[in-house]
């Protein structure tokens, strides 16, 4: 059984540029941080490897992370600076009963994480509600289709992005109250 | 107005309009469509169960809306499931019924504000006839809702549905 720090500092040794600071000081679980890119190979590593073998990835969220930037200039006009969404990995091994938590950061104009799911299968339909809620693309995903809203759903729309709108009509049928 | 308080002119005749003859026949077997959405659906089945009895009241679950007098919408109607419920709608036979169980499908309920997903009340997709409010409706509130209805079918003309409704 390893702690997430020390699973911290074998990742670090391993991948050095891609693994990106360790959050501890929030008033939640430990998570590290990965860059989007390097995901893919870090989970297969832990997974892997003989002392860590994170077998079950218990979760797959993602989350839109709040943080628009908004300006007004003196002429009233409003510019949005897009900020970022974040995929969250809650690991498991069953067999040393330790756990671990990663976070992937990506900017909300260009939302690519690499899928895991060659990795651990339950992230297939955990990956889905990621791109059907939040708008993240997973890369080599074999089936990235939504999951819970209706498949004529309008392209690139995700209703839990903190700037969604709901439509007025959908087939017709009025929306709103 | 029941058909067996008209008089007798001798034993085993009854005397009665063969409009309210159809009617009690009517009203007499509603057979829903076996059909749950959500939590109200657990007090749908509760109220189908021998306690409460549905079927005192002729009430029974039918797996076909081919062979259904009503539904009964017990649940949240999401957007997508609202245009199964429209499409399984048309596909039962005349005369046909609907009853709204609950909140969500009365009105979207506590999906009303930030409910993406749900459409805000059944009857913006098929016509209501009796709405039971609850959330969800204790099996008690369901039965006087098939009371009402039917007390509404007991009303109908064969000339028009709903004459004095």
């Amino acid at each position: 059984m390893r702690t997430p720090e020390e699973i911290y500092e074998m990742l670090k040794n391993q991948f050095s540029d891609s693994i990106l600071e360790f959050e501890s000081e929030l008033p939640v679980e430990k998570f590290i941080n990965v860059s989007p890119s390097q995901i893919h190979s870090v989970s297969k590593y832990l997974k892997d490897h003989l002392d860590l073998q994170f077998d079950c990835l218990m979760c797959l969220s993602g989350t839109d992370d709040n943080n628009d930037e908004k300006t007004t200039d003196e002429d009233g006009n409003e510019t949005v600076v897009p900020g970022t969404l974040s995929v969250y990995y809650n690991l498991h091994s069953i067999k040393y009963n330790h756990k671990v938590n990663l976070r992937v950061k990506v900017q909300k104009d260009k939302p690519e994480v690499e899928s895991v799911e060659n990795i651990w299968k339950t992230a297939n339909w955990h990956e889905r509600e990621a791109f059907d809620m939040i708008g993240i693309k997973f890369l080599n995903h074999p089936d990235l289709r939504r999951i819970l809203m209706p498949e004529d759903w309008e392209e690139g729309s995700h209703p839990l992005r903190k700037d969604y709108e709901n439509p007025e009509f959908y087939q017709g049928m009025k929306v709103p109250y | 107005m029941g058909i067996l308080d008209k008089e007798f002119a001798e034993g085993n005749v009854v005397v009665a309009k063969a409009e309210d003859l159809l009617n009690w026949a009517r009203l007499s077997s509603i057979w829903q469509l076996s059909f749950g959405l959500a939590c109200c659906a657990i007090e749908m089945m509760a109220t189908s169960a021998s306690h409460y009895d549905f079927d005192r009241f002729g009430v029974m679950p039918r797996p076909s809306p081919r062979q259904a007098d009503a539904i009964i919408i017990s649940g949240t109607v999401t957007l997508k499931m609202a245009t199964r419920i429209k499409r399984l709608y048309e596909q039962m036979p005349d005369p046909k019924y609907i009853i709204s169980m609950g909140s969500c499908s009365n009105c979207g309920g506590p999906y009303w504000e930030h409910g993406y997903h749900v459409l805000k009340g059944v009857d913006r997709v098929i016509p209501v006839d009796v709405y039971v409010p609850g959330c969800p409706p204790r099996p008690e509130a369901l039965l006087e809702g098939l009371l009402k209805l039917q007390e509404k079918i007991r009303n109908e003309s064969m000339r028009k549905k709903n004459a004095n409704a």
